[in-house]
């Protein structure tokens, strides 16, 4: 089933210095449950295109869908997790992941309970009551992370969300954020420069060209192995091989 | 500081002793100066070598505070002076906030006020003490509204910029979770500029000190100012002199309470 789905969509931006056209004509449907990755060339447009997908900025052309009906505000099936986490340092933790609850008036029982079983899972619950500033990057990462399920959306925006983190740990988190997601059955649209990340967790991989973002290329990743997990993928044979093409297509120069 | 038991080295003792008696010291130094400063003063006078006529002298200071005591007027004075500045500064500091939330809200008005906010500012609101005076009458009511006016203008641009530079992420977050413009008002930019506000509240204390002392001098027929331009025309030093010590202790313990609201209020930070 088409979960989303975004047609021709172009963007401009305009200052008084002049316009910047960041997205040319982009077309993409995500099946529900699926886990794709935009790659690009910097400053191409990505951050854009999740931003029109959640409703946060209105495409000069084209339109999104959700479930079939339009998207012109932000919609409550979709959380959209930031490149920085953006916890308030002024809340503690607990006070943060409920956040969205709070504001959408969903602090009933049956929610908060789901909260402290996250809290529990992802290794937060004895730090609850502390203040983002005590946390490690990433503790601040699952915390924002949770912060965006504890509304239960269908959709997953991810802009780059793991870049805070140094490698390790971004390992680790990837396969957190991973084995959540696909138990709770997210479609995830995530936007990462790191190429294995790509691989690694996505059922496609949409490659971007430079400014004005199009599509390039739409990678479908298939692991021969059992049991997928980003870490144990990255072990696979076909890994190499599909590095090599999204490698290409981004046709990076050093100049 | 994450709560765990805490077992020191003999070294980290040593150390939160050296620091323990460094403060101590400091302190000391502080109240020693403050003691040599007020004997010098006194000795100095008592042999005449500086005049206490123009200088006063700490012992007639006392005389004079006694006698001020028992004719019951001491505390009307200090009590009025105080009263009109809080008055003043809780008003310019509220009226100010809101103001600052008006513009944050209507963009268009902001624009559209930003040059006569910035004149206002540059204006020396003193020069419209007579004014006031004109409108409201001669008493409390100009003294406050000269101490308002003169904070009121900077609370409103300073916290209004405050505002200004929050995160803007941080309510497109929120526009995720589908915020009304209230709820990101009230969950970010609001929280988020507490120490700006804050900040402006601490500049604003000795701001409205001065509306209400500089209100005194011009209108008024009791409070601390009231005494100092009194004193001074009748060749009262004492009078003078023992006013501006109270003003300082008010002042300095007006300030205190306000940075007391800082370990209150940003907790957060440490
Ligand atoms: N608010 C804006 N006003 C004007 N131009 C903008 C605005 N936001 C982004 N742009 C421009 O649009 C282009 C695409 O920006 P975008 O943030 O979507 O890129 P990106 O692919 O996410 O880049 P990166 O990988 O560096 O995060 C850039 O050239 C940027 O300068
Ligand atoms: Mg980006």
């Amino acid at each position: 089933m088409i979960k989303l789905k975004a047609e021709n969509i172009s963007v401009i931006y305009h200052t008084l210095d002049g316009e910047t056209e960041a997205i040319k004509n982009l077309s993409l449907e995500v099946e529900e449950g699926e886990f794709i990755c935009l790659v690009g060339p910097s400053g191409c447009g990505k951050s854009t295109f999740l931003n029109v997908v959640a409703g946060l900025i209105k495409p000069s052309k084209g339109k999104v869908y959700i479930d079939n009906e339009e998207i012109t505000k932000p919609s409550n099936k979709i959380g959209y997790m930031f490149q920085k986490d953006h916890l308030f340092e002024w809340r503690t933790i607990y006070k943060n992941i409920i956040l969205g609850l709070e504001i959408q008036n969903k602090l009933n029982d049956e929610n908060l309970k789901k909260l402290e079983y996250m809290l529990d899972k992802y290794g937060l619950l004895s730090f609850k009551n502390y203040y983002p500033r005590q946390l490690s990057g990433g503790m601040r990462q699952r915390a924002a992370l949770i912060r965006t399920l504890a509304l239960n959306p269908d959709i997953l925006l991810l802009d780059e969300p793991l870049t805070a983190l140094d490698y390790q740990t971004r390992l680790v988190v990837a396969d957190d954020i991973y084995k959540i997601i696909k138990n709770e059955g997210k479609t995830v649209i995530m936007v990462t420069h790191d190429i294995s990340e790509a691989i690694s967790l996505s059922d496609r991989v949409v490659i971007l060209s430079k400014r004005p973002a199009q599509i390039k290329n739409i990678l479908k990743i298939n692991f021969s192995i059992k049991d997928r997990t980003p870490i144990k993928v990255r072990e696979a044979p076909e890994f190499k091989d599909y590095f090599n093409i999204i490698w290409k297509e981004l046709d990076i120069h050093v100049e | 500081m994450l709560n765990e038991a805490k077992v020191f080295s003999k070294e980290h003792e040593i150390y939160i002793k050296s620091v323990k008696r460094k403060k101590m010291l400091i302190f000391f130094t502080q109240i020693s100066i403050l003691i040599i400063f007020f004997a010098l003063w006194e000795i100095l006078a008592k042999f005449k070598i500086i005049d206490p006529f123009l200088v006063s002298q700490p012992s007639r200071m006392i005389k004079f505070l006694i006698k001020l005591y028992n004719n019951g007027e001491l505390f009307k004075h200090i009590f009025v002076t105080c009263y009109e500045t809080i008055i003043g500064f809780v008003l310019g500091t509220v009226i100010g906030t809101i103001i600052a939330i008006i513009l944050w809200w209507w963009d268009f008005l902001s624009k559209v006020l930003e040059p006569y906010l910035v004149v206002l500012n540059a204006l020396p609101k003193i020069a419209l003490g007579p004014i006031i005076v004109f409108w409201v009458g001669n008493g409390k009511t100009a003294i406050i509204i000269i101490a308002l006016m003169i904070s009121l203008i900077v609370t409103i641009i300073s916290v209004h910029t405050g505002f200004k530079e929050v995160d803007e992420d941080k309510i497109k977050l929120l526009k995720t979770f589908g915020a009304s413009k209230f709820q990101i008002l009230k969950y970010v930019v609001l929280p988020s500029s507490v120490p700006t506000i804050i900040s402006a509240l601490k500049i604003n204390v000795g701001l409205s000190w001065v509306g209400v002392i500089v209100g005194e001098f011009l209108v008024a027929k009791e409070g601390l100012g009231f005494l100092i331009i009194f004193g001074g025309q009748v060749a009262q030093l004492d009078m003078v002199m023992l006013s501006i010590i109270i003003l300082s202790i008010a002042a300095y313990l007006m300030y205190a309470f306000v940075a007391s609201l800082e370990d209150k209020f940003l907790g957060w930070k440490n």
